[in-house]
């Protein structure tokens, strides 16, 4: 019974899986500060980072088609650069059919460009959750110096996140078991609706409160005093070492190819 | 006598006025196992918190000897395992592992020697493997387990448990007390399953309207039935 | 996760390098503040509170209702959570859940994700804090003010995101301002209506049921260093990006870039996506937006203002 909170981590043993956690977390803002620094247009670069992700998707056991399937959460925003085509001035390409709204080629590229680089910086996160456990990846954060109170908190977060996800999903199941509705009979005004949907919220936020007043007993009674501690998990092989020299290499090759368009 | 608790005319009202304790006494040895019952509101909760120091009342609370204070929170915390009910708020780490690790580790051992203890608790609750698990995708069972394990792991004098059958199926409820049964440690658990209690607790007190009322064998208790029911119990 | 349907998270490729290296600066520094701030006022208590409500606001936002046909109205929590637990508090809270947001579930990208951290957690949070003590402030504390307040501090905090957002994007190339920020302040000045509603709503059960924690946070001292660090971010904001902005003779920004023979990947450091291409500029649709959302937020607060000092009198009248 959870709420979409689907564990993103899909348990596997490839080279890329045993990578330790610092590693991929830094492959993957390479990747992604290359794609940035990439300029519109740069269709071979692009190709390049394309043929990178697939590789990498593909050494991680996940098949090449795991992080492209599931890379669709960028369209929604993509839609705000869907503008470009017509205002960036330039020489014309041509003009929509009905509308006659003329296109312009600078702005297709632009929006094309901007396009892919969502795309594929999409594919690379979902990969880094795809092969690493989320704790590993809280303690690879706070091992690159991430603060630690931060660390603890989104460990705490995500801990209790399906907990409280799972308050939420049966009020509203409750919600819904009592939302009768005679035929014939107006639904109720969306003022209404909110605000019952903000007394579900209150209710919710109360219980946190009360758990957290449990949870912080609980640490407290096994010795907590305020400062994080953790274990360390991973040592860095030369494996490590070689994957972190490669990607950064390859990262610099991509962009390299800017001028070859 | 070296007593592992100690608790004399201990006090404690809360912030809203209710009045939970009202002059509790109890002593503890060490070994005994010891089962504390009584109806809901009696107090039984708000006494496990002033065994190690969350709440503080008045009257005297030792542990191990060691007199309520600030100075000595630390090591009274590491001497006394409370468990409490809802094992969801005690398994607060991205882990299994970190959280049995957690007491070890603010307790500062050494990374080794924090390692050794998380298998061995893990391994004395019957879930050795563990530890790469994510807490909210055990079972209800395995979730007490893991609780248990948690404070295991810090060597405490002794384990302090809070209605540990409360919401397990029978299967689950048989396989806790199995556990319990061959746990070394001293213990005092609060529980309204007296059939646990007439299994595993030689001794019980009942605790009602925030005083003790009875403190004696526990055959002789499950014997007397107009005293169980007089206090909210049923054997 | 569906996200909060308010979209604000910004992926990567959005935001030019420069643009999204501002983000970062003020984004660490805003939540060191925080971080430091937060620890004082909570104590040991900071990491459960913290860590729990952030799952708490996670989940809140799944909790929806029927808005008109077919699509539903989500909560973002930014306000609810300044006005229980004080702006830095909440910024702590948002930062945790938009960087899980990123982390987990990509909504928002990476290197984005300073930005997505200043318009979700700093502006939402200190915007609706200066909002709910600016009307409270003017009306007193009795009970139909707060909710008023509350309304307009929910309203503040996503409309102060929405602005943001365009002028960031904006300022990268990757959409013209004077489309962007009228579309997004008006979609999100209904959305901040639906925000409101929640929040009172919930403020509703918080007060009949837990009293003592609003007027703790009342009570709290931190107040001028608040205020303080939202003027302080909202300006470097502005000024950050009407920079490029201003600059906004492009054939300038070329000239510039040949002359010194730029290359192309130094362009793309500082113009971003619309290196090599024409950034329009601030024009009357922009500003008209800018002057309609300063209005729309004294409407707002005004009016919460309004309907306090009535009640008040009301209530002084009828006792």
């Amino acid at each position: 019974m959870h709420l979409h909170l689907a564990d993103r981590y899909r348990v596997g043993t490839s080279p890329v899986h045993r990578l330790d956690p610092r590693v991929k977390i830094l492959l993957v803002l390479t990747y992604i500060l290359g794609l940035t620094l990439a300029a519109p247009g740069a269709w071979a670069s692009y190709a390049a980072f394309l043929a990178v992700i697939l590789t990498a998707a593909g050494l991680s056991g996940l098949g090449f088609a795991y992080a492209l399937r599931r890379s669709y959460v960028a369209v929604p925003f993509v839609l705000a650069a869907a503008a470009l085509p017509f205002t960036v001035r330039g020489p014309t390409l041509s003009a929509l059919p009905v509308l006659g709204w003329p296109v312009s080629e600078l702005g297709l590229v632009l929006f094309l460009s901007i396009g892919l680089r969502t795309w594929l910086a999409v594919q690379a996160a979902i990969l880094l959750t795809a092969t690493t456990a989320f704790p590993d990846l809280l303690w690879g954060l706070g091992a690159l110096k991430v603060p630690p109170a931060l660390v603890a908190v989104v460990g705490l977060m995500y801990r209790y996140l399906f907990l409280a996800g799972d308050e939420a999903l049966r009020m509203m199941r409750a919600r819904q078991a009592r939302a009768a509705a005679l035929p014939g009979a107006r639904p109720p005004p969306v003022v209404w609706q909110a605000r019952v949907a903000g007394r579900m919220i209150g209710s919710l936020f109360l219980r946190a409160i009360e758990r957290s007043e449990r949870v912080y007993g609980a640490m407290l009674a096994r010795g907590y005093d305020g400062r994080t501690r953790s274990l360390i998990h991973f040592q860095m092989s030369a494996r490590d070492w070689a994957a972190l020299a490669a990607g950064v290499l390859l990262a610099a090759g991509c962009l390299g190819l800017q001028g070859a368009t | 006598m070296h007593h592992t608790l100690e608790v004399r005319d201990l006090h404690f009202t809360y912030p809203d006025g209710r009045a939970a304790l009202r002059g509790v006494d109890l002593f503890v040895a060490p070994g005994e196992k010891v089962a504390l019952v009584g109806p809901n509101g009696a107090g039984k909760s708000t006494l496990i918190l002033h065994l190690n120091g969350i709440l503080r009342g008045q009257g005297e609370v030792r542990v191990c000897s060691l007199p309520m204070e600030d100075t000595n929170l630390g090591r009274i915390r590491a001497s006394v395992g409370v468990v409490f009910q809802d094992p969801d708020d005690q398994l607060f780490s991205p882990s299994v592992g970190d959280d049995v690790a957690f007491g070890p580790l603010y307790m500062g051992l050494p990374g080794d020697e924090v390692e050794r203890r998380v298998s061995s608790a893990l391994a004395a609750v019957g879930m050795p493997e563990a530890g790469g698990r994510v807490s909210h995708h055990l079972s209800g069972g395995e979730k007490k387990r893991v609780a248990i394990a948690s404070v295991l792991s810090m060597e405490p004098e002794i384990l302090v448990l809070d209605e540990p059958t409360a919401g397990l199926d029978p299967r689950g409820r048989r396989g806790l007390i199995r556990l319990l049964a061959a746990l070394p440690q001293t213990m005092l658990v609060s529980t309204h399953d007296l059939r646990m209690v007439g299994e595993l607790f030689a001794r019980t007190v009942v605790l009602d309207q925030g005083k003790v009322v009875v403190d004696g064998p526990t055959a002789e208790l499950m014997a007397d039935a107009a005293l169980l029911a007089a206090h909210g119990l049923e054997a | 996760m569906p996200a909060s349907p308010a979209h604000l998270h910004i992926p990567d490729g959005f935001l030019s390098p420069a643009v999204a290296a501002l983000g970062w600066v003020i984004a660490t520094v805003v939540l060191a503040l925080a971080f430091r701030q937060t620890g004082r006022q909570l104590g040991d208590r900071m990491v459960p509170m913290m860590g729990v409500l952030a799952a708490f606001i996670f989940a809140a936002q799944a909790i929806n209702f029927p808005v008109a046909a077919g699509t539903s109205g989500h909560l973002i929590g930014a306000a609810l959570a300044a006005i229980v637990l004080g702006p830095w508090a909440s910024l702590v809270v948002m930062t945790v859940v938009v960087g899980t947001q990123a982390l987990l579930f990509q909504d928002g990208g990476l290197i984005a994700l300073g930005w997505n951290i200043v318009n979700m957690g700093a502006l939402a949070a200190f915007g609706g804090y200066a909002a709910h003590r600016a009307v409270i402030r003017l009306t007193g504390d009795h009970r139909p003010a707060r909710l008023g307040a509350a309304f307009a501090a929910a309203w503040v905090s996503v409309e102060a995101g929405a602005v943001a957002t365009s002028f960031e994007l904006a300022a990268s190339g990757t959409t013209d301002i004077n489309l962007a920020l009228p579309a997004m302040a008006s979609v999100h000045a209904l959305i901040g209506i639906g925000e409101g509603l929640l929040t009172l709503a919930a403020l509703t059960i918080l007060m009949a049921a837990r009293p003592e924690l609003l007027r703790q946070e009342e009570e709290a001292g931190g107040r001028g260093q608040a205020l303080f660090v939202l003027t302080a971010v909202a300006l470097t904001l502005l000024l950050a990006l009407a920079v490029p902005l201003a600059s906004s003779n492009p054939d300038g920004l070329q000239a510039v870039a040949q002359a010194q023979g730029f290359s192309d990947l130094a362009r793309a450091i500082w113009a971003g996506p619309a290196a090599n291409y024409l950034v329009p500029g601030v024009g009357d649709p922009a500003r008209a937006t800018i002057a309609a959302v300063g209005l729309g937020t004294l409407i707002v607060c005004g009016v919460a203002i309004g309907l306090g000092r009535l009640s008040r009198r009301g209530s002084r009248t009828a006792g």
